[in-house]
């Protein structure tokens, strides 16, 4: 476990937590990005633009770390492109058919104690423990 | 406008936490997925150190009748557990294992000139529409 990072995943967390509480208290809506960005080109007007800000600001907040910090990620190179593709492509038709992603379901739903959320966290945890058993210790698939 | 604005400090916030969490490095991500290897367990944090803020802030916040900016909150909390849910949060749970990248970080990387996460986010809009695709038949 020597890459555990407790303090920084506790903050960070935190920081997500906050972000979630904002956005409900002030607009009433839920942070979930999978449908915050799905709703990207199925809505118009106001339910439009506030998803637009939201994204923007997603990425304003990421891009503003990597630049200040003081170690910046170094990520991954040549990771396989087929992998990359269908998983990619199951994330977006998993999302859509489960209504939520590890932030609607896993943060916003389960603070909001709903039981589909739970459900949906503990089944979305275990096939991605599986799927990374799969190729990491059987198939042997890169990393 | 304040709607505009909000929205945007929220996504900034988020955007932030993700980066500092590292949830934003597919490798940390696939490292708390992959128990049997060199676990890292970082993510389970994450999520405790976000519920921590977000369980009783929603508590505080659902005692309001609207919140600040607009007329009502728009939360559907259903009880039924049904198949789409669990089928679609499986599919999603493989596609997680694949690539590490949920879509939060996915969407929040296309600022860090970061190829793959233009690969992936094409991917995520291809699966949307598949859904969509599905649903309407």
């Amino acid at each position: 476990m020597q890459n555990f990072t407790p303090i920084s995943a506790l903050l960070g967390g935190a920081l997500i937590g906050f972000s979630a509480f904002l956005l409900l208290w002030f607009n009433g809506r839920i942070a979930g990005v999978s449908s915050i960005m799905s709703g990207l080109f199925t809505t118009q007007g106001a339910n439009r633009h506030w998803r637009i800000a939201f994204l923007i600001g997603l990425m304003l907040g990421a891009a503003s770390w990597q630049f200040f910090a003081t170690e910046a990620i170094t990520f991954r190179q040549n990771y396989p492109l087929p992998l990359m593709i269908v998983g990619g492509f199951l994330v977006g038709l998993g999302t859509r058919l489960g209504s939520g992603c590890t932030s609607g379901h896993g943060i916003c739903g389960n603070a909001l104690l709903s039981p589909r959320s739970m459900a949906a966290t503990l089944t979305f945890m275990a096939s991605g423990l599986l799927t990374v058993y799969l190729i990491r210790h059987i198939f042997h698939i890169n990393a | 406008m304040m709607k505009l604005v909000l929205a945007l400090i929220a996504g900034i916030i988020f955007g932030l936490g993700l980066s500092v969490s590292q949830m934003i490095n597919p490798d940390k991500v696939l490292g708390f997925l992959d128990i049997s290897g060199n676990w890292d367990p970082s993510l389970a944090l994450v999520m405790a150190g976000a519920l921590a803020v977000a369980i009783p802030g929603f508590k505080w916040v659902r005692r309001h009748d609207k919140p600040l900016l607009g007329s009502r909150f728009h939360i559907t909390v259903k009880s039924l557990l049904d198949k789409p849910l669990i089928s679609g949060a499986a599919l999603f749970g493989i596609g997680w294992g694949m690539t590490g990248y949920c879509p939060g970080p996915a969407f929040a990387s296309l600022s860090l000139g970061n190829q793959e996460a233009v690969i992936m986010v094409v991917s995520i809009y291809a699966g949307f529409w598949a859904a969509g695709f599905l649903n309407r038949n």
